[in-house]
């Protein structure tokens, strides 16, 4: 590749060089096959993960086949020994799309602000705080959700919502604790809010500057602006990083582990107490002892595995297939 | 947006013409213009409530913890300080590193040098997938393949694991970022190596590696804060390490400072949440100078490449 042309050389320059040649060769080679050989590997792991976790499944999947995902009961001690996830999954959508709800359009506002409103000066500082906020371990967070959170969230958040949204039985009466899937909620959203907004960010200043400048030309004020041209520009970027967040709400397991309340049942009442897949993992494997139990739990990393996977390609398909406006994703 | 400009236009026309009236926009532009400036105030406000988030969570941490934090608290073992865990954080995190920075720097290689267009998207999406993996599935799978006596290399509990755990979530962030840092690298550069006939891997160790080390440090400080405060994979590795005296064995499990704030939070004991949030702050401060360091040191080789 990089010597095509010889000219005329003597003997003993001509076999120094073929000797040169031929350890350049075996560098390229070498190189050549550690890059790829460590790219094959991430792929390895990838499908090693999905192997053992479904290797480990395998007695649950035998006994409960697809049921296991609609039946609600989990009585773990060995005299029941009752496994099924329906009122896990029930916590884990119910959890991640509300703090969707309440964290996808703060986070697309912080976007908005970030490229388009702040002044450079402002932008630089608020800028990395956002993305600060992302840096703070889940188990803090979690910690701080129990201890600071969930008591503000009982006394103050929980009546209050009560008595102004109290007819939708999503808000029902205040509860003793504060852990509910309100809380974890919560705690998914200021997980997810850096995520998406430093996303949305990036595409947001990537919509080119002559199509803002046409519509505010047209007589477009700043938010016609971003209606009609940002936006519907960014549309399916968007969409992509609420999948990734989405798909990091769902899989997180210790700030909700902590914050959640570790219930079986299914409420339509967001205060109650409830459980995800994720935080039952965590919650319960270091303590496991049937192995019908353990597995059990494995299935619940299967589903987890899939639903994460699943999100995570969708978000890149999006990305992919609409992306206008240079979208890439990360 | 069209038909509202036509309204407007038909607005104008219908009102008298008065030369003496100020230029301030009156009716539906007025209307317009008021509901624009409402969004963007939403839009500020939503970047302040993150911020403030941001403080309230930083401040609570610093004004808990900050009473437990001594010299003992830092370099004694229990029950009066948590020098196991930091020390054991610091084993299952350098373990990690070394783990996954070579491994992730060649895939980050692989992806801008030799990868054709479609391999290359392939590779990144593994690393995406990788990434959006949820971290406790990851423990999962040491657990199985690493921890569990029945599994293919099960020894128990152990550091080594653990670190293992820890590399699995580093990989995709230090070849995406390496990735990044490498893309920035004027093509010139390894043009003009390759003009004057120079190997490609002797261009690759001379030329591209040299010039994106200060990149490719910054992406490696910022997945190991990252890593520093990842519980989920940990846990079902390395979750019953001693705490009464500082560990150094690698095949040992082996306390760490994730963990131990996790199992402190759980019991629901005072003292034990003085000692959860003064490791809290330590860890947390050590994270957020990490990321700032990180940051600084890329807005420097940015502005050493620029001038």
């Amino acid at each position: 590749m990089s010597s095509a042309a010889t000219p005329a050389v003597t003997p003993v320059a001509r076999r120094r060089r073929s000797w040169r040649k031929r350890g350049d060769r075996f560098g390229d080679l070498t190189m050549y096959a550690l890059c790829a050989g460590a790219a094959v590997l991430g792929a390895v792991v990838i499908v090693a993960i999905a192997y053992e976790v479904v290797q480990g499944a395998q007695p649950a999947i035998d006994k409960y086949g697809l049921g296991f995902l609609t039946s609600t009961e989990w009585k773990p001690t060995p005299q029941f020994s009752v496994f099924g996830a329906g009122s896990l999954i029930y916590g884990t959508l119910l959890s991640s799309f509300f703090a969707l709800l309440i964290g996808a359009p703060v986070a697309i506002s912080i976007g908005v602000y970030l490229s388009l409103l702040a002044p450079r000066a402002v932008r630089g500082v608020v800028s990395p705080l956002v993305e600060m906020l992302a840096a703070i371990p889940s188990v803090i967070l979690g910690f701080w959700g129990i201890l600071v959170l969930a008591p503000f969230v009982k006394s103050t958040v929980e009546p209050a919502l009560h008595s102004v949204l109290g007819f939708i039985p999503l808000f029902g009466s205040p509860e003793t604790t504060g852990s509910s899937v309100f809380t974890a909620s919560l705690i998914l959203t200021i997980m997810i809010v850096p995520i998406i907004s430093s996303v949305s960010r990036d595409l947001f200043s990537s919509v080119p500057r002559e199509m803002q400048d046409g519509a505010s030309a047209l007589g477009a004020t700043r938010w016609e602006v971003i209606r009609g041209v940002v936006l519907p520009t960014t549309a399916s970027g968007v969409l992509a990083a609420s999948l990734l967040g989405l798909g990091r709400a769902l899989g997180e397991a210790i700030a909700v582990a902590q914050v959640i309340g570790a219930g079986s049942e299914i409420h339509i009442d967001l205060f109650k107490t409830g459980d995800t897949l994720a935080a039952r993992i965590a919650n319960q494997f270091p303590g496991a002892l049937t192995e019908l139990h353990i597995a059990s739990l494995y299935y619940c990393g299967v589903i987890l595995l899939v639903i994460g996977i699943a999100s995570n390609l969708i978000a890149a398909w999006i990305g992919r297939r609409f992306s206008y406006a240079g979208g890439s994703l990360r | 947006m069209s038909s509202q400009l036509e309204t407007l236009g038909h607005e104008e026309r219908s009102r008298s013409y008065d030369p003496a009236a100020p230029l301030t926009p009156s009716g539906n532009l007025r209307r317009r213009q008021l509901f624009s400036r409402l969004t963007e105030q939403l839009a500020t406000a939503a970047a302040i409530a993150a911020i403030a988030v941001l403080v309230i969570v930083v401040y609570s941490v610093i004004a808990r913890g900050a009473g437990a934090i001594s010299w003992d608290f830092i370099t004694k073992s229990a029950p009066v300080g948590v020098a196991p865990a930091l020390v054991g954080s610091a084993i299952i995190v350098a373990i990690g590193t070394l783990i996954a920075t070579p491994i992730g720097i060649l895939i980050g290689l692989f992806l801008t040098e030799y990868a054709g267009g479609r391999t290359a998207a392939l590779v990144s999406l593994t690393m995406d997938v990788m990434n959006g993996l949820p971290a406790i599935i990851i423990g999962l799978f040491i657990f199985t393949l690493l921890v569990s006596v029945k599994g293919t290399f099960g020894l128990g509990q152990s550091a080594y694991a653990a670190g293992v755990a820890l590399s699995i979530i580093m990989l995709p962030l230090i070849a995406r970022g390496t990735q990044g840092v490498l893309r920035l690298i004027p093509k010139g550069q390894s043009e003009a190596a390759d003009a004057l006939g120079v190997a490609r891997w002797r261009t690759v160790l001379s030329v591209i590696l040299p010039s994106a080390l200060g990149g490719i440090l910054t992406v490696t400080i910022l997945s190991v804060a990252r890593a520093a405060g990842e519980t989920a994979p940990v846990l079902l590795v390395s979750s019953i390490g001693p705490i009464d005296h500082v560990s150094l064995n690698p095949f040992e499990a082996i306390a760490n400072s994730p963990t131990r704030i996790y199992t402190l939070s759980e019991e629901a004991n005072p003292a034990g949440f003085t000692e959860a949030w003064g490791l809290s702050l330590l860890l947390i401060s050590f994270i957020l100078f990490a990321s700032l360091g990180a940051r600084a040191l890329l807005a420097r080789s940015k502005g050493k490449r620029s001038s």
